[in-house]
């Protein structure tokens, strides 16, 4: 079980209060496609995935974006049964979509930048380190049902 | 991955935006690797105060982002270029590789925070990249 201190409580409610899902989430999953190409490969029925211009703009990539991060909101309305609460997602994305597990923690890495961009000053190095948990805690979960 | 011609102009676009804040750039990537990755503290077990505005986090950020600025004049031949850092970390330091991984994501996540209109996600790849080879280029000796 996760022990989550108040101060990770409280700062990871904050910043989803804050963000946008819909700007965070297609901004976060185009970086990765752009930072890490290679994760492309799941996005085969995208339609162009070209540049970064292209990705950037492709409307898939930005209603996509906005799905991941809306997931990432379910995990936070369940802090303390995230496991449970993605023992779907985790199963979809093993047996149906075929994800290599690795790809969850470059996901975060760019939703993690793009959240320090968004908050500036705000995003002190204890904030991150409880953003970044919950994320662990998330691309923890989503593997959990692979086998 | 080596380094493009774009990649390389790509690096040097972007350090010539944020180099002149390199010193707080150094010890704000260092303060955040510390703490949002408190293994890291092991390397430091000497210092009197590991905290985020010490003058040893300071100083020591400074060192780093001197690296860094070398590796940039060096970017054509990152791994001679950085031989002398890469038998310092081998043979004195011996920092375990997979940390350098780590200090790059904090370095990539504070210019992201101090300079996001610059850091765009193709500045971002190229300076993953460029980042990464640097690892290589220190850990070159290692063995």
């Amino acid at each position: 079980m996760v022990q989550w201190t108040d101060f990770e409580r409280a700062t990871i409610k904050a910043i989803f209060a804050k963000i946008d899902s819909a700007v965070v989430g297609p901004a976060a999953l185009s970086r990765c496609l752009v930072v890490y190409p290679w994760t492309q490969r799941y996005f085969g029925k995208f339609g162009n995935l070209f540049n970064a211009d292209a990705i950037r703009s492709n409307p898939n990539v930005i209603a996509h974006g906005k799905v991941v991060l809306d997931g990432l909101a379910r995990a936070v309305q369940n802090l303390d049964d995230i496991k449970a609460t993605y023992a779907e997602l985790s199963v979809l994305h093993s047996e149906k979509l075929q994800v290599d597990p690795d790809n969850f923690k470059l996901l975060a890495d760019c939703v993690s930048i793009v959240v320090a961009a968004q908050l500036g000053k705000d995003f002190t190095p204890e904030v991150q380190a409880a953003f970044q948990k919950f994320l662990a805690v998330a691309v923890s979960a989503l593997g959990k049902q692979y086998h | 991955m080596s380094l493009t011609d774009k990649d390389k102009a790509a690096v040097k676009a972007l350090w010539s935006r944020i180099s002149k804040s390199a010193d707080a750039i150094g010890a704000d990537a260092l303060s955040r690797m510390l703490v949002v990755y408190p293994q890291t503290k092991t390397y430091f077990s000497h210092w009197a105060d590991l905290s985020s505005g010490s003058a040893q986090v300071k100083g020591h950020g400074k060192t780093i982002m001197g690296g860094v600025a070398l590796a940039v004049a060096k970017i054509d031949d990152l791994t001679n270029g950085l031989l002398d850092l890469s038998e310092k970390h081998a043979f004195q330091i011996k920092v375990d590789p997979a940390n350098f991984k780590i200090l790059a994501h904090c370095l990539l996540l504070v210019i992201a925070n101090l300079f996001p209109a610059d850091f765009t996600p193709e500045a971002h790849v190229s300076m993953d990249k460029f980042l990464g080879n640097v690892a290589l280029g220190i850990s070159e000796r290692y063995r």
